[in-house]
Order: C-alpha cells, then structure tokens, then sequence
C-alpha cells in the first residue's frame, strides 16, 4: 500500500455519513427501549401480583380496579376511619393504590358510604353499592363484596368447645352474614358447641370481625372472593333448589360431553384394563 | 436585599411547590376543601376536578373506561399548560423539582460540572420513555409510569407517609449529582417530555434582549435545560422550545437585564435553531 493510498483510507475511515450517524442512533435508542421496557414490563406485570389485596366498598374487578385507579387517595380522604391506606414503595402492592388490612381498622361500613362518589374514575363503582328503593337509588353498604371471612376450624376456640361469639357480635349484618349454629361437642357428649358460619352471599369482607376476634392471630380472615372461593363449575346442579334447575335448561345438550375414552367400552372390558391402571 | 431579589422566582416557586404540597396534605389531614387528592387527580374547592393529562392517557392506552370527571380535570390541566404556562409544572408545581434543583446547586459548589464526563443519556431519551410508558400500559394493563413514578410517590409520601419512598427520591439525587448533570427532569421524567410537548405553543415566554447581553454567560450556567438558550448574545427572541420550564432562573442571574418574562414572540417562531 504507498502512502496515498493509506491516506484516502485514512480520512475515509472516520467519516460518518448523517444518514449512517441518524440510523446507527435510532438502532441505539431502540434496542435500550427495547431492554427498558422488558425490565419495566416485568416489574408491572409483578406488581400486579398481589393476589390478597382488600380494596374499598364498590371497587370493580382487581383488573379493571388497577388500570381504572388513578391512585388520587381521594377514598382514603374520604373514609372518616382512616381504614384506606395507599400503597407505598415496600407495601408489596400495587403502587399508590387503596387497600385496607382489617386486623389493623377494618372497614365499619358507613350508611353514606363517603368513600365511594368521590372516586373521580369510577374505580368504585356508586352503582354496585346501591339498591332501588321507590324507583329511587339509594346507596346500600350491604352491597358491598371487599372480601369473604373464613373461619379456620383450627384455631377458632369456638371450636374447640369454648364459649366465644365475638366475630358474630361485630359484624354488621349479624344472623344473615354470620350465623352461629349447634353442634355435637362429642368430647364431652354431653354439650354443645356454638360456631361461628359465614355465609357468602351476605358477607361484604369488611373485617370487623377479624378484628374483634379473640384468638391471638385472628381465625376468622377475610380474604379477597377470587382467592376465599371456589367454583363446582357447570356439572353440579342443586336438585332441591328450583332456581339451580333453571340452569339445565339454558345448557346446551349437544356441547354436552359425558363420553371418555374408558366409557366408549363395555364394561367387563373397562373392568379388566388393569394394566393401564398400573400403567400410570 | 440585592441577593434576594435575585432570588425572587426561586422563592416564589419554592412557595408555591411547598404551598402545594401542603394544600394537600391538608386537604387530607385536616380535611380543608381547597385541594383533596393528590397531583395524579384531585378536587379544587370542592368543586373543580383536576387530573394529569399523562395519566389519564397511560390509563385510555391501559384499555381503563373511566368516568367523565378524570377527563374534565384533564382537559383543564391541559389547557392551562397549553396555553399559558408551558412546562412550568416542572419547575412551579412538580415537588421532584426540588430535589433535583438541589443536586444541580451541589453539583455547581463542588465543581463537578466541570469535570463532567461524557454525556451518555440523549434528552431525547425522555421521549423514548414517555412513548415507552404508553407501549407498557397497553400491553399489561397498567398506568405503568403511575407505578413507578417517583413525582407521585414523592406527592403521595407527604400527603399519606412515606414509607420507602425516601429511597426513590434519595436515588434520583444521586443519579442528578454523580451521574449525568439534569438527569432525571432533563433526560428521563416522561411526564417532563409530555409538558414539553403540550407547552410547545404556550403564551409565557422568557424573552433574550440581545442589544444588552454582556456575553457573560451566567444565564447558561444556570439554565437545567441550556439547548433552549441557543440565542443568547445572537438575536433578540423568545425562547420558544417546549423544553423551557419556565423556571426563570436565567432572569434572576443576569446582571445586565438582558432576559424577562414576556408574551411569546410568534414573529421568529419558525427563526433557525428552533426544532420544528
Ligand atoms: S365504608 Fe366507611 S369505613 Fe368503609 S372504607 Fe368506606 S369510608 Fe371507610
Ligand atoms: S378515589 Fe378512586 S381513583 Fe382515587 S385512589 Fe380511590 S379508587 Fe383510586
Ligand atoms: S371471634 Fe375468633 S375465636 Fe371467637 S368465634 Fe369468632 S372466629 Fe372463633
Ligand atoms: S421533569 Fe419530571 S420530575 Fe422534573 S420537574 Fe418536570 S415533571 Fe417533575
């Protein structure tokens, strides 16, 4: 290579064109956005998670809760008992969203439900804590679904045969939320035991009575309704309600499936295909 | 006397981010009417609903149906920023301002600027995080800048207690004071990026008189956001750059009257230098 030769290559080697400079810039930027926004996506996506969050009276769905919530704290202002907290950095919640821990202030289910109208987003949702009285609509606290309570048969001493009824005095709705019923102590044979029984279809999950429960940690919990329940699906139908049956007649008996593969064959056959029971 | 009037925006702006602040925390403490909420949406005199016009398009591109109040509130901040105040949110309103003001104040008594090392954050990159945030809340479902945001953490932790939100904010100082100069409100704040855009037309304007400019250079010195100063001791305009906060530092420091506050000059808008 002569030395005009290494000097063309020489001053052409660090020139850029703006068009290469432009492009070789946008690549940048795209790949960290790119990289940005993994880390970032995963970081909302775990914030999401926070499956046993309590949120105020009316509040929708949790998903539809999160992406509606403009996180103004204006329910926390509202609620007189300071019962609502907003999330901070190190709550493991979603962050700057409202949420309540009963065992700490428990939602007392105000008659005027202040928390609720404020809500500039419809977040809480006024409709679904009201009723219709008169053809007017009237704001009815027993609406509310924040949670169900759960009673651990374990440590409740109720169960254990010791006289205690303070969850069922708390509550609000006593006789139709909680219930206390009899049963058979069979230690003793000769006593009964008064438990405690919460029933779904009532409760609102406002705490009071895990936080009037006597135990050391409270056995009666409220937990969010996705997470307290369970679902017996379509198959199961009530024979001795009239409501349930009306179910067997909106399903569809051509979807219906009630064939297996082990059901196709004869009986004795089935009865006799051991090794596929060994087999598993 | 000399020295505070020198001072006279930056106190009036320190009183009206902490007046704020505590208009707020009162609205929540002793449940005075005048502002209940927080920045991200709140209620003014009981009566005028206010929202972040980021937020709320975080929560539309999150796929949220929302009721008709955020979106009065909305219009109204926008408008407001539209058309009169431009990015003062930033630098009047935005309590991470303060923190942020306070590393680039250390930053100039330990000299660090001028040992600055290469810039490796572009300003623009705030725009890539802002499109960012939108792209995120659609595809989770989330506000997702409103999750981590550390203005409403910040605005959050004095209304309702900080918890560890003190670590947020102790970060972006650190990151302003050792990291890149003006990081965090110059380079990354998407919602700083979003005023940018909706202020790009607002009325307010910091006005260069050039006849008087000595050339000493103090109001660069000073400026977070120096690019809009591109005319300094060139021609006689307004800073007409969305990027400008408003925060009138540079008036305050020029001894020579070269800068003041003034009604945007629609005559250069298209004058060169200006990003289109
Ligand atoms: S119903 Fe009353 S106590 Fe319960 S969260 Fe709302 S304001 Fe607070
Ligand atoms: S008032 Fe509504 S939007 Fe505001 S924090 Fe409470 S639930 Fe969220
Ligand atoms: S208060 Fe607690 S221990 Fe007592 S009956 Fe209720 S759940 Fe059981
Ligand atoms: S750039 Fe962001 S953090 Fe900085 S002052 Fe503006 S809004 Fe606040």
């Amino acid at each position: 290579m002569n030395e005009r030769q290494e000097k063309v290559k020489s001053t052409k080697k660090p020139k850029v064109t703006e068009r290469r400079r432009f492009l070789s810039i946008m690549a940048q930027s795209i790949g960290l956005s790119a990289l940005g926004g993994i880390v970032w996506t995963g970081y909302v996506e775990e914030a999401k998670s926070a499956p046993l969050t309590l949120r105020p009276p009316g509040a929708l769905a949790e998903d539809d809760f999160l992406r509606t919530c403009i996180k103004c704290g204006q329910c926390a202002e509202a609620c007189p008992y300071d019962t609502l907290i907003m999330a901070k950095p190190g709550d493991r919640k979603p962050m700057g969203t409202p949420y309540f821990i009963p065992r700490d202030i428990p939602c007392y289910m105000c008659t005027d439900i202040p928390c609720v109208p404020v809500c500039p987003t419809g977040a809480l949702d006024e409709d679904s804590v009201s009723s219709v009285v008169d053809g007017k609509k009237v704001l009815d606290i027993n609406k509310s679904k924040m949670g169900l309570a759960l009673v651990d048969h374990e440590s409740c001493i109720a169960y254990w045969g010791i006289q205690c009824d303070a969850c069922y005095r708390a509550c609000p709705i006593l006789g139709e939320a909680i219930t206390i019923e009899f049963i058979r102590n069979e230690r003793t044979g000769k006593h009964a035991k008064l438990v405690p029984i919460v029933h779904a279809d009532h409760c609102t999950g406002c705490g009071l009575c895990e936080h009037a429960c006597v135990t050391e940690k409270p056995a009666i919990f409220v937990l969010p309704r996705e997470v307290a329940m369970g679902k017996p699906g379509d198959y199961y139908v009530k024979g001795w309600s009239e409501k349930d049956q009306e179910r067997i007649k909106q399903r569809n008996l051509q979807e219906l499936k009630t064939k297996t593969e082990r059901s196709e064959k004869k009986p004795q056959d089935y009865l006799n295909m051991d090794e596929e029971l060994f087999n598993e | 006397m000399n020295k505070l009037f020198k001072m006279r925006y930056l106190i009036l702006r320190r009183i009206t981010q902490i007046g704020l602040l505590f208009l707020y925390f009162a609205g929540n403490a002793y449940g005075w009417n005048v502002l209940k909420g927080t920045l991200s949406a709140s209620l003014l005199f009981d009566k005028i609903p206010l929202a972040d016009p980021f937020a709320v398009l975080q929560m539309l591109s999150a796929g949220a149906m929302m009721g008709i109040n955020v979106f009065i509130g909305a219009a109204i901040i926008t408008l407001f920023y539209g058309i009169i105040g431009g990015r003062a949110f930033c630098s009047w309103v935005c309590p991470v301002n303060m923190v942020t003001d306070l590393a680039n104040w250390m930053r100039r008594v330990l000299l660090l600027d001028k040992t600055e090392r290469k810039v490796w954050v572009s300003r623009n990159a705030r725009y890539w995080v802002l499109g960012l945030s939108l792209i995120i809340s659609a595809l989770t479902g989330l506000a997702a800048f409103e999750l981590v945001s550390p203005i409403t953490i910040f605005n959050r932790g004095i209304i309702f207690g900080m918890g560890m939100g003190g670590g947020v904010l102790l970060a972006i100082f650190l990151f302003d004071l050792f990291g890149v100069k003006n990081g965090w409100c110059g380079h990354i704040c998407p919602l700083g990026g979003f005023y940018s855009l909706i202020g790009r037309f607002s009325l307010i304007r910091v006005r260069h008189n050039q006849p008087n400019c000595t050339l000493c250079m103090k109001c660069k010195d000073v400026c977070p956001e120096t690019e809009v100063l591109f005319m300094i001791g060139k021609e006689s305009t307004t800073v007409n750059m969305g990027e400008c906060v408003n925060c009138a530092r540079c008036i305050e420091v020029c001894d020579d009257d070269a800068l003041g506050f003034s009604i945007r000059d629609f005559t250069t808008r298209k004058a060169k230098g200006e990003k289109q």
